[in-house]
This record gives structure tokens, sequence and C-alpha cells, in this order.
């Protein structure tokens, strides 16, 4: 196991009266990749939220390299940079284009200079093979194309950790694979990701862990050969027995 | 009416100068303060969409609202006043309260002022409703990436929200040509002022009018299209070139693929729900 990146402890989050995440405790550690499985409402999405600080947890603590990013060891914004992003429904920039999206963050966040953010960017739009449309607007391309886009603006941020909610739920079928692809070849070369996601092929061929929640708890984690093959929980039985009979 | 093209002819021969000096005066009128009325209504725009986490430290909190109710009470002020006795009530009252002690040196600075003001009021909202209206997904983004909230502002927010409210702004600039004609009750020699002092000496109340409704008509008219320009360009194009470096790729030059179906039907929804809005904020404009 490599060096520990992320360390989640004792972590809930409540809406009002709805506690959403119970005293969830786990690591990630250099080239991991976790998968989070469980049904929709378990918390999956609000867990990567905490973990980004999109929303505030109401107890327990993050540690990135150790640092509580809570207590200000460093800047909301410097955490963000080295812990990317990519959503369910995109969110590119639609103003700005293609290679825009890519080098705003560097140039903004990171202080880079045009002609070196342009750079970077042109090589991760060429490792989603999207350097042609580099010059296109975000409402020019396809589902699939727009989420190519989103991983490679948020690898040109040079992250340490990738996180991935959903990545590919609001993709036609037949987009799904470009998709999963870029996914695949990430991980292969080291990178660490955190992923959500309801692709259990992808979880079992590519996962380094897998995360079962329910009801806002880690109800049972472990190597996707054990979790994915051979569980011990009831409720994970349950719930890949209700997944794959679909 | 049989004298009708020989009083316009004689009007224009005699007093072109003061019509055309009206005119200018008008134009720069409206457009300085709709420049500077736009200014205001993004500031207010801005400091309300400031946002407020639960934590966040009661001062900040207190100060914020407290912005909030002086912009509201602002808004409502100017918009539920009428302009011309706005600018009565500042060109005269200034000096009246200060016991003559403050006044405006010109009439030029007042009418600038009030209309600024007026406007302001108007973009305020408006400005605030197109920030809403940028998709919050995006603001997620650009966070995620590690922007301030000022730099999402700067560069993801804003951007749209001013495309999206061109036709609010292209409509209080029409308005303010028209409505600065009320700027005769300080003395404020624009337009219409030129009008009633020249019918004051030649009586020819109708040809003088119908200049005026030529002069006002020809200056909406193209800064109605000089606005529709503008929002085009700032559209872009509809097409992009596709950049050759995919051997795969097999077509060079130029794409028109603009989304899916759906995306298609989102993007006119998007442009007529914005017109929509715009000819809203016509209608209750021109109330005043
Ligand atoms: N901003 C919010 N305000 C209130 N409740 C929320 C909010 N976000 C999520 N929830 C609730 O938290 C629960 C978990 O949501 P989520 O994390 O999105 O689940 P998942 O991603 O696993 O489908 C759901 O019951 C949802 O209604
Ligand atoms: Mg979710």
């Amino acid at each position: 196991m490599g060096e520990l990146i992320l360390q989640v402890g004792h972590l809930s989050k409540t809406f009002g009266k709805n506690e959403v995440l119970k005293d969830i405790d786990f690591t990630v550690a250099k080239g991991d990749v976790t998968s989070i499985i469980g049904a929709s409402g378990s918390g999956k999405s609000t867990l990567l939220r905490c973990i980004n600080l999109l929303e505030t947890p109401t107890s327990g603590e993050i540690l990135y390299h150790g640092k509580n990013i809570q207590a200000g060891g460093m800047s909301e914004a410097a955490y963000r940079a080295k812990v990317g992003m990519v959503f369910q429904s995109f969110n590119l920039f639609s103003n700005m284009s293609v290679l825009g999206n890519c080098t705003v963050g560097q140039c903004k966040v990171l202080k880079k200079s045009k002609m070196d953010a342009a750079k970077s960017a042109l090589q991760y739009l060429d490792k989603v093979g999207m350097t042609p449309y580099q010059n296109a607007k975000p409402r020019q391309l396809s589902g699939g194309q727009k989420q190519r886009v989103a991983i490679a603006r948020a690898l040109a941020m040079d992250p340490e950790v990738l996180l991935f909610d959903e990545p590919t739920s609001a993709l036609d079928p037949e987009m799904v694979g470009e998709v999963l692809e870029v996914m695949r070849a990430l991980a292969d070369e080291g990178m660490t990701m955190l992923v959500v996601t309801h692709e259990m092929a992808f979880a079992r061929d590519v996962s380094s862990q897998v995360v079962f929640m329910k009801n806002g708890v880690i109800c049972e984690q472990g190597g996707p050969d054990k979790i994915l093959g051979a569980p011990e929980k009831e409720e994970t039985k349950e719930f890949l027995s209700r997944f794959f009979n679909r | 009416m049989n004298n009708f093209g020989s009083d316009i002819a004689y009007l224009w021969s005699k007093y072109s100068v003061m019509y055309l000096d009206g005119i200018e005066k008008t134009i720069v009128l409206a457009l300085l303060g709709t420049a500077v009325g736009c200014l205001i209504g993004f500031l207010c725009g801005l400091l309300q969409t400031i946002p407020v986490a639960p934590g966040d430290n009661p001062v900040k909190k207190f100060f914020l609202a407290l912005l909030r109710v002086v912009i509201r009470i602002y808004v409502e002020l100017f918009r539920g006043t009428p302009m011309i006795l706005q600018a009565v009530f500042i060109y005269y009252g200034l000096p009246y309260i200060t016991g003559g002690a403050a006044k405006f040196s010109s009439t030029w600075l007042a009418a600038f002022l009030i209309v600024s003001i007026n406007t302001g009021a108007y973009m305020a909202e408006s400005v605030r409703g197109g920030i809403l209206s940028v998709d919050p997904g995006q603001t997620e983004g650009a966070k995620a990436i590690g922007m301030t909230h000022f730099q999402t502002m700067s560069y993801v927010v804003l951007p749209q929200a001013l495309r999206n409210i061109m036709p609010q702004i292209g409509n209080n600039l029409i308005i303010n040509i028209k409505d600065t004609s009320i700027m005769f009750i300080i003395g404020f020699s624009e337009f219409f002022a030129e009008h009633r002092a020249i019918v004051g000496t030649t009586n020819k109340y109708f040809p003088s009018a119908t200049i005026e409704m030529g002069g006002y008509l020809i200056m909406t008219v193209v800064c109605s299209i000089i606005l529709r320009q503008v929002e085009k360009k700032m559209d872009g194009d509809d097409s992009y070139a596709l950049v050759q470096a995919d051997p795969l790729t097999m077509t060079a030059g130029t794409y028109n693929y603009s989304g899916s179906t759906a995306d298609r039907q989102q993007l006119a929804q998007e442009k007529a729900a914005r017109e929509a809005r715009g000819n809203r904020n016509q209608s209750t404009r021109g109330d005043r």
C-alpha cells in the first residue's frame, strides 16, 4: 500500500434533521482506485461533496497528507485544486471553448502563463481524445465528449486525487464506453481515483477497493473480488442481486 | 396642413443646430446614464448574491443582510417614483437642504446622476436574476478546480449573466433615450427641451413635433440594430474549426454540430425565455 493521501474519520453530515452520512471512516492511498457503490439516496454523492468541501461536514475530520483541511491547514482553494472532481452533469463552463475550460483554472488558480496552460491543456485533451475539438463550445459537443473534456479540465490542474460522481449516468448508452475507457487508462497510469458508479464491470476490473454504502453508512468494504464476488453482509448481497437481476 | 412641408423645411433650416445639439445631448446622456446604471446594477447584483454559509462569522452575515436591505430600499425608492419628480427633488432639494452650500454646478451632472441611479435600480434586479439564471453546476465546477467566489463570478458567472441580460440593457438604453425628455424640467437642453424652446418662438407645434418624432425614432432604431449585432457577436460562431490532430478523424474543415436535438431545443428555450424577460422589463419601465 502506498502513502496515505486522504483519511476520512468519523465523518457525519446532516441536512436539517436528515442524517445523510453517519460516522464514515475510510482511507485513500496513493494509486488506489476506490469504487463506491450503493442504492440511490445512500449518501454517495454527499460523501464525495464533503471530501471536496462542496458541502461542509457536520462533524468528523478529513486529513489530506495528515493535515486537517478544515482546521486551516491549507486554503480551501489550494486543497480543491489538488482534489479534482468530475460531475454527473459535466458542469463545463458554457461561455468558454474546450481549451478555455482546460486553461482557466491553470491561469487563475495555479497562476500559470497562458502559453504553459495551453500546452498542458492540449496534452490532457490529447489523452482524452478531444484535441480536434479544442475550439468548440460545450453546447456543440455530445455528452460523452463533454465528460471527456471535464476529465481533461480536472487533470489539467494536476490533481493528486480525482473524484468521479457517476460520470457515465447522464450519458446515452453508446457513449458510456468512451468515458470508461479514458478512466481505465487513467487508473492504469496510477492515478488515485474515487469513483461513485453503477458500472459493476468497471468496478470489478479497475478498482483496488470497493465500498458499499447503505443509508449513510459504509456497510462493507474490501477488494473487488470479495465485495462483488463473495460479499459477507446480507445488505450487500441483496443490493447486488437486485442490481444484476434488473 | 398645406404648409406642412415648408414649415418643416423652415424649422430645419433655421433651427437645425438646436435640434442636432439636442440630439447629441440626449444620446450622450442616455449612453452614459445606461452605462453607469449598468455598473451600479452589476455592483448591486453582485453584493446581493454573495453566498452566506451557516458557519460564517456573524459580523459578515450582519453586513450582508444590511446590504441587502439597503439595496432593496434603493430599488423600491427609485423604481417606485417618477423620474421627473426625482429630477426635481434632487436638483432643487440639494441646495434647499444644505442652505445653498451644495448645489449642482451644471444641469448635465444632475441629469446624468438621475438617469444613472434610475437605471441602476432597474438593472440591480435584472443582474440578480441574470446571476441566478446561470446553472449552479458551473459554479460548483469552478469551485471544484479551486476558483474563489470572486474568480468564479468574474470568469464564469458574470459573462453569462451579462449575455442573458443584454436584452434588458438594450431596453434600458432605448427607454433612457426617450425618457430623458423629462430633463427639460431642470432646464437641461436635450432634444425635447429644444423643441419646447423652438415652438415657444415659432408656434409651429405640429411640424416641430414631427421632427422630434423622427429624431427619436432614428435614435432608438439605430441603437436597437447595433444592440442586436452586439448580441450576435457575443453568441459567437455556430460552427467551429476542427483541429486536425487525430488521424482517425476523416473530415477536415468546419463542423456545424450543435449538440443533440435536446440540446438545440434547450438553447431555443433559453433564448425564448431571455426574450420574454426582456419584453416584460420593457413593459414595466414603460409605465414610468
Ligand atoms: N442539499 C441537500 N439538502 C437536503 N438534503 C439533501 C441534500 N443533498 C442530498 N440530500 C439528501 O441526502 C440523501 C443522500 O443523497 P445523495 O448523497 O445524493 O445520495 P446518492 O448520491 O447516494 O444517490 C438523500 O436522501 C437526499 O435527499
Ligand atoms: Mg448521487
